[in-house]
């Protein structure tokens, strides 16, 4: 008995060793971080007024939302909408295209698939910065190209107009993202039983029918589940914006992530913590979703 | 029936012209950094109508960014930090990755959520308190610092990965070592971990790029020349009201250099592991 109790605590001795470093640094450098920064939005904590740093309630919120014309949060929190709402859609719809284009396997698909896969490799900041040369408003090559086909006769300043800003950013974050639910949707759509799409063309199916009777109820799950991961994803992006137009011109491409970095450059930790803290709320609201649905589909499935 | 077999193959026809233009359009932005990277002279970069080939192919904007700037010093920082990290991160991920797989104990689904969370929350909300710690103890401008943040960022990732791969692998393996004698951490590092060896080298090049293309963090935590990272160098060119796009557009394509070699051998990997966690639910 003695012994099996030895065993037993040399056991546990060696779990908890070996757990340990992945049980302490997260703690270290992203809980406490977090639970400071939760605390901080509650603060006016401005490291330009260092010596004035005192607890003021949900002060900072307030300010956040203002009933003022001069406030743009109000601005930021709709171009966020269309930021993840405009990218998701093109992002998954031509995404879904290019997979199914993709679901027989041809000669040098394998590395095809590569290739288009590549952009995710590079981070949003780099890609930010191609994309900004390519929207140059005096010698981009957009320019040039819509020039060429007769689409515009003067170069357009992508970036540097309010109007098409932001739109000009959806547009790059939408070529980011299309190889993402390519991958994912290919790899569903390869699993689908070939027998079911047979007995539907027996059945004298059409490619339509097959499409929206067979191919779609099969993937469902992969389907919802990557654009619920994708909507998490977009929202928590702002490295394409920050590289692009820092928000600019004026603010006026500026989502909720990226404007938060920017306060926290401009050192204002207190408005940005209440910012991070609003953000975290929405991820947890939709974290709560993600696994719903996760638990929802997987039991349907079984 | 054969007007069926042509529209067929014209059907067939255009699905390759599409995803030839696709595949266009996903490297042309990439080959016109490196286009952009080799024109010799600034009016040669900056004319409108645009030049799609370069008249000489110059290394001009290579060398300034090499000898002028600081980028070898850059790239030499990026290096160790992003290798450094996805060395720790494997070592972590493998020592729980393990455990995970193979004991049963308490709070195991506890543990999993405490991965899940620090992936949902983006790293940006906690730079301002990780800030003030840091400043705190002195640990501003230092490479190591960096690997070891670098190090916490890939920890769930490196752990849920590895675990998924020790489930791969038959549990009689480490077992028939134990009865031999073997005690835990001899069969984990004499039988388990050469079997390991694909799902350790895709944990440790998904650590590396990642830690490689890392920006907020480190440019909130280094200010100084000699300690800066890629991102950091190319985020103190960008800022800057006159971009040069030339040295731009050569930092850039040096800083996909060590992404494309790594990515060509691990791309299997890495689409295999994505796709498997999310298939299966």
């Amino acid at each position: 008995m003695n012994g099996v109790g030895k065993l037993k605590r040399k056991r546990n001795r060696y779990i908890v060793c070996l757990l340990l470093p992945s049980i302490i640094l997260p703690m270290i450098f992203t809980y406490y971080p977090m639970l400071k920064g939760s605390m901080m939005a509650f603060q006016s904590y401005n490291l330009m007024d260092i010596s004035n740093i005192k607890w003021i309630g949900f002060g900072n919120f307030r300010k956040l939302f203002a009933p003022n014309p001069s406030n743009s949060f109000y601005t930021i929190l709709g171009n966020t909408l269309k930021w993840v709402c405009v990218s998701l859609f093109f992002q998954f719809t031509i995404g879904f295209g290019i997979a199914l284009m993709l679901k027989k396997k041809f000669r040098g698909s394998g590395i095809y698939q590569g290739l288009i896969f590549f952009p995710w490799a590079v981070s949003g900041f780099v890609i930010g910065i191609m994309w900004r040369w390519m929207f140059n408003g005096t010698s981009g090559v957009i320019n040039d190209m819509l020039r060429r086909i007769g689409m515009v006769s003067e170069p357009i300043g992508w970036l540097a107009d309010k109007k098409t800003a932001l739109y000009s950013c959806i547009f790059a974050n939408i070529w980011y993202g299309i190889p993402f639910f390519t991958i994912m949707i290919t790899a569903a759509l390869r699993g689908v039983s070939e027998d079911l799409y047979e007995a539907a063309s027996v059945d004298g199916a059409n490619a339509w029918v097959k499409f929206w009777c067979i191919t779609v109820p099969s993937i469902r799950s992969v389907l919802l589940l990557t654009l619920l991961m994708r909507v998490i994803w977009i929202f928590n992006f702002p490295d394409l914006i920050y590289s692009m137009t820092q928000g600019g011109p004026a603010g006026s491409s500026h989502i909720v992530t990226s404007y938060m970095m920017q306060l926290v450059q401009s050192l204002d930790y207190g408005l940005a913590s209440a910012v991070g803290l609003l953000s975290i709320l929405f991820m947890i609201f939709f974290v709560i979703i993600y696994l719903a649905a996760t638990k929802h589909l997987s039991g349907a499935d079984e | 029936m054969k007007a069926k077999k042509v529209n067929k193959a014209l059907l067939r026809l255009m699905k390759y012209i599409v995803l030839a233009a696709f595949l266009l359009v996903v490297i042309f932005p990439f080959l016109w950094m490196l286009v952009t990277s080799l024109k010799g002279s600034q009016a040669e970069i900056y004319a409108f109508p645009v030049q799609y080939l370069p008249k000489e192919p110059s290394m001009i904007n290579y060398e300034s960014m090499l000898w002028k700037g600081n980028f070898g010093q850059y790239m030499r920082n990026s290096l160790i930090v992003s290798f450094a990290a996805g060395l720790f991160a494997c070592v972590v991920g493998i020592c729980s990755g393990y455990i995970i797989s193979r004991f049963k104990f308490r709070f195991k689904n506890a543990l999993l959520l405490f991965y899940l969370v620090t992936q949902m929350i983006p790293t940006f909300i906690m730079l301002p308190s990780l800030y003030q710690m840091l400043s705190k103890h002195h640990m501003l401008n230092s490479i190591w610092v960096m690997a070891l943040l670098y190090t916490n960022m890939m920890i769930p990732f490196s752990v849920v990965t590895l675990r998924g791969f020790f489930d791969g692998i038959s549990s009689s393996l480490e077992e028939a070592a134990w009865i031999d004698g073997c005690s835990y951490g001899m069969a984990l590092r004499k039988v388990i971990i050469p079997v390991m060896k694909p799902g350790i080298a895709a944990t440790f090049i998904f650590a590396f790029i990642n830690s490689w293309n890392e920006l907020f963090m480190a440019i909130m935590f280094i200010d100084k020349d000699k300690y800066k990272t890629i991102p950091v160098g190319l985020n103190g060119l960008i800022l800057k009201y006159d971009i040069k796009w030339g040295e731009m557009a050569a930092g850039t394509v040096m800083a996909l250099i060590p992404t494309i070699l790594l990515f060509a051998f691990a791309q299997k990997y890495m689409i295999e592991g994505l796709t498997a966690g999310s298939v299966k639910g």
